[in-house]
C-alpha cells in the first residue's frame, strides 16, 4: 500500500512485552507500536459510520495480502456479498481472497423480533463455526462485526454476556489476534460494556460531522503492556482505506536535507542564506493583496525551471486566474503546464469535506511526486470549520508533505492580525510575512523574515515590489522619519538629495561670507592701523612745534626790552 | 378497521389443524441442554400436535457450516418450517408456555406474564 512508506519512520513507543500484528495501517501501527497485541482480543469501539468494519476489513487484508497470516470476519451487520461489495473501490478483493483460502466471510442476520426465547442456550454454534473457519484457513486473525447485536436478540442478556466472555477467552486460546467491534455508547466505551472482556486493547473511533464536513478521529484508549500515543488522531478513510497520520510522532523524526533550494527571488534566498532547504515548510502569511500567491509562483517557476515537478493547491482561485495574474508580473507559468511540470489543482475547500481534500491531496501526491507544493490559501478553510479542525488538517497537510521530503509554500491570508494565522506557524521551518504599508495615499509591501529555522537570515525589513518581470525585494529606507517605502521611500531619496545638496550650498555661501567678512575686517584692521600711525606723527609734530614756540617767545621779550631801555627786567606785573 | 383484528384466534393452531408440522431442532451433540430440549419439544408436540408432527435433530458438531447456512447462533433452537411462516424459538424449552407461544399453538395472552 502507498501508505506503507511512513512505517519505517517510527520505531519509538514499542513495549517490548508484546509481539504485535501489524494492521497495514501505517499511522495506526505507528501508534501502537507495530500493529495489534498478537494473540489477544482488541475491541474497536465507534458509532455507526465511524469505520470499525473497514478498521476490522483492512486488518484482515492486510494479513492474509501482505503478512501471510489468512483471516476470518463474521459479521452480525451486512451480508458477506454486501460486504465485499462495500470495499471493493478501495482496492479490497475479498472474493479473490476467499478463493485463494486466505479468507473467510461469514455473516449471521439477527433479528431479535422474530425470536422467541424459552429456556436455558449457549451459542455454541458460534464456537463451532469460527472453529471451522479457522481450521479451513489457516486463520491468524479474526474479525468480529459487530458482535453486540446479540444483546437483546434472545431475550436473556445474562447468558449471552456469560458467552461473550467465553468467546474472548476462547479466542485467545486459539492464539488468533482478533478484533470485536462494538457501538459506541453513552456511559461506557460500548453499548453493552463489552470492553470488559478485553485486557489488552481498546480502541475508539469518532466521527463528528458539523456543517456537512465531516472528521474522524482514533483514540487509543487502552493497550496493555506497552506505551501507546494517548492522543486522539485524525484520520481519513482515502481511496485506498484509513489514512491515519499521527502528527506529534511524526515530527520527531523527519529527515533535514541540508539541500537549499532557490526561492526564484535572488534577494530573498540571500535574505535566508542562500535558499531555503529542501523538504522544508515555508509559511507566508499576509493580509489580501500583499503578493503571497506571487512568492509562490516564483518558487514554482524556479522550481520547473529546474526540470522539477510542482504540485499547487488552490484554495481561493482558479488556475486561469493564477496563470493570467501570474503573467501580468512576468511569470510564464503555462509553459510548465505544458510541459507536464506543473500541476494546478484548483480545490475548493468547501464543495468538501477537511478529510476529503486530505485524501485527494494524498492521491494527487502520489500522481505528481512533486519535489515542491504551493499550498495556496490555506486559511481559507477557516471558513469551513472550527479553527481547532482547520490548524489540525493544515497539520496534516504539511506532515504528509514534510513526510515525504517535499518542500512547500503555504499561503495563509490573515486577517490584519498576521500574527495569530491559524497557529500553525510553530509548524512552518520559515515565516515570512507580507505586509501592507499605507501612506502618501498609495500602498507598498513589505517582506520581513519572521523565523527561518536553522539559518542565519536578515532580520531585515525588504521592500517587495512587483514588476513586470517579476517581484524583487528593494531595501525600504529607514531613517528619522520611520521606515518608507514606495514612492514616499523615492520621495525621501530625494529629499535628502536635495538637502544635501542645500546644505552644500549654505556652506558655501557661508564661506564666502566668512571670506568677505574677515576681507573686510582686513581692510578695516589696516585703515585703524594707518589712523593710529598718522594720529601718532601728528602727535610728535604737536610737541615740536610747541618747543620751537616758547623759544621765540623768550627771544622776543628780550628784544623788546632793549627797545625800550629796561634796566632791569621787570615782571609783567611790576611793569603795570 | 372498527373491529380489532383477532390475534388472539390461534391462527398457528387453525393453520396447521390439517398439515403435518415440520420442525427442526438444532443441537450441539448430547449436552444437558440440548437433551433437555429434545425431551420438552417431544412432550410439547404430543400434547398438542399427536400424529402430525416430525421433528428433525441437527447435529451441528457433525456439520458445523450449517450453522452459517440455516443462520443458527443459539443451541438448542427450534426452527417450526411448517406451517408457514417460519418461526424460531431459542432455549432448553423448559418454558413451556413460551414454547406453546413460539410455535403459536396457544392464544398469546397466556403467555403476557
Amino acid at each position: 500500500m502507498g501508505n506503507t512508506d511512513l512505517t519505517g519512520l517510527v520505531g519509538a513507543a514499542i513495549g517490548p512485552g508484546l509481539d504485535r500484528a501489524p494492521t497495514g495501517i501505517s499511522g495506526l501501527d505507528q501508534i501502537t507500536g507495530g500493529g495489534l497485541p498478537r494473540g489477544r482480543l482488541t475491541l474497536i469501539a465507534g458509532s455507526a459510520g465511524a469505520g470499525k468494519t473497514l478498521l476490522g476489513l483492512e486488518f484482515l487484508v492486510a494479513g492474509a495480502r501482505d503478512y501471510g497470516e489468512p483471516g476470518v470476519l463474521l459479521t452480525f451487520e451486512e451480508s458477506a456479498a454486501k460486504v465485499a461489495d462495500n470495499v471493493r473501490s478501495l482496492g479490497f478483493d475479498l472474493d479473490g481472497l476467499q478463493r485463494d483460502g486466505l479468507l473467510a466471510v461469514l455473516s449471521f442476520r439477527v433479528e431479535p423480533t422474530e425470536i422467541v426465547a424459552a429456556g436455558e442456550f449457549d451459542l455454541e454454534p458460534l464456537f463451532l463455526t469460527l472453529d471451522d473457519a479457522i481450521k479451513r484457513t489457516g486463520a491468524k486473525r479474526v474479525v468480529l462485526d459487530t458482535i453486540e447485536v446479540l444483546f437483546g436478540a434472545f431475550g436473556a442478556d445474562s447468558i449471552v454476556r456469560a458467552e461473550l466472555s467465553r468467546l474472548a477467552r476462547w479466542l485467545e486460546d486459539r492464539g488468533v489476534t482478533a478484533i470485536v467491534t462494538g457501538e459506541r455508547g453513552d456511559h461506557s466505551i460500548t453499548r453493552h460494556g463489552f470492553e470488559e472482556y478485553v485486557s489488552d486493547c481498546v480502541i475508539v473511533l469518532d466521527h463528528r460531522v458539523r456543517e456537512e464536513i465531516s472528521t474522524r478521529r482514533l483514540r487509543v484508549v487502552k493497550y496493555r503492556g506497552s506505551a501507546h500515543g494517548t492522543n486522539e488522531y485524525p484520520f481519513f478513510i482515502s481511496a485506498r482505506g484509513f489514512v491515519l497520520l499521527p502528527i506529534t510522532s511524526l515530527t520527531l523524526s523527519y529527515g533535514a536535507s541540508e539541500e537549499r533550494a532557490s526561492t526564484g527571488i535572488a534577494r530573498l534566498d540571500h535574505m535566508l542564506g542562500g535558499g531555503i532547504f529542501r523538504g522544508s515548510t515555508v509559511l507566508v502569511s499576509g493580509t489580501a493583496g500583499t503578493g503571497k500567491t506571487s512568492l509562490g509562483a516564483h518558487l514554482a517557476d524556479a522550481a520547473c525551471g529546474r526540470g522539477e515537478r510542482v504540485l499547487w493547491v488552490l484554495f481561493v482561485e482558479s488556475a486561469a486566474q493564477v496563470l493570467r495574474n501570474m503573467r501580468s508580473i512576468g511569470l510564464d507559468l503555462r509553459q510548465w503546464v505544458d510541459a507536464g511540470l506543473l500541476r494546478i489543482w484548483p480545490a475548493r475547500p468547501s464543495s468538501f469535506g477537511l478529510e476529503t481534500h486530505l485524501a485527494m491531496l494524498v492521491q494527487l501526491l502520489d500522481e505528481v511526486t512533486p519535489t515542491v507544493t504551493v499550498l495556496d490559501g490555506i486559511a481559507n478553510f477557516a471558513h469551513e470549520a472550527s479553527v481547532a479542525e482547520v490548524t489540525s488538517m493544515v497539520a496534516r497537510q504539511m506532515d504528509l508533505l514534510k513526510v515525504r521530503g517535499i518542500t512547500t509554500l503555504a499561503t495563509a491570508h490573515s486577517h490584519g492580525d498576521e500574527t495569530s494565522t491559524l497557529s500553525i506557524s510553530s509548524m512552518a521551518d520559515t515565516w515570512l510575512l507580507l505586509r501592507n504599508v499605507e501612506s502618501n495615499g498609495e500602498r507598498n509591501r513589505l517582506l520581513f523574515v519572521l523565523k527561518s529555522r536553522g539559518t542565519a537570515h536578515s532580520n531585515q525589513v525588504r521592500e517587495f515590489v512587483l514588476t513586470d518581470h517579476g517581484a524583487e525585494l528593494v531595501d525600504v529606507y529607514a531613517g528619522a522619519a520611520g521606515m518608507l517605502a514606495g514612492s514616499a521611500r523615492q520621495a525621501q531619496q530625494a529629499a535628502e538629495r536635495e538637502a544635501q545638496l542645500r546644505q552644500a550650498d549654505d556652506l558655501e555661501h557661508r564661506r564666502q561670507e566668512l571670506r568677505r567678512s574677515i576681507s573686510e575686517h582686513e581692510a578695516h584692521f589696516a585703515a585703524v592701523q594707518d589712523q593710529i600711525a598718522a594720529e601718532r606723527t601728528e602727535l610728535d609734530r604737536i610737541g615740536v612745534r610747541e618747543r620751537h614756540q616758547a623759544a621765540d617767545t623768550e627771544a622776543d621779550e628780550v628784544a623788546m626790552g632793549k627797545r625800550r631801555w629796561a634796566d632791569a627786567i621787570p615782571s609783567d606785573g611790576a611793569n603795570r | 378497521m372498527t373491529q380489532p383484528h383477532a390475534t388472539e384466534g390461534a391462527p398457528g393452531a387453525d393453520a396447521g389443524a390439517g398439515e403435518t408440522w415440520e420442525l427442526c431442532l438444532y443441537v450441539t451433540g448430547r449436552s444437558p441442554k440440548c437433551l433437555r430440549a429434545t425431551e420438552n419439544l417431544r412432550r410439547v408436540c404430543e400434547e398438542h400436535l399427536a400424529g402430525r408432527y416430525r421433528i428433525e435433530v441437527v447435529d451441528l458438531l457433525e456439520n458445523p457450516r450449517l450453522a452459517a447456512d440455516d443462520q443458527i447462533l443459539a443451541v438448542p433452537t427450534v426452527i417450526r418450517k411448517l406451517p408457514q411462516p417460519i418461526r424460531t424459538i431459542v432455549g432448553d424449552l423448559s418454558d413451556t408456555d413460551r414454547v406453546l407461544v413460539g410455535l403459536q399453538l396457544r392464544p398469546r395472552r397466556s403467555a403476557a406474564k
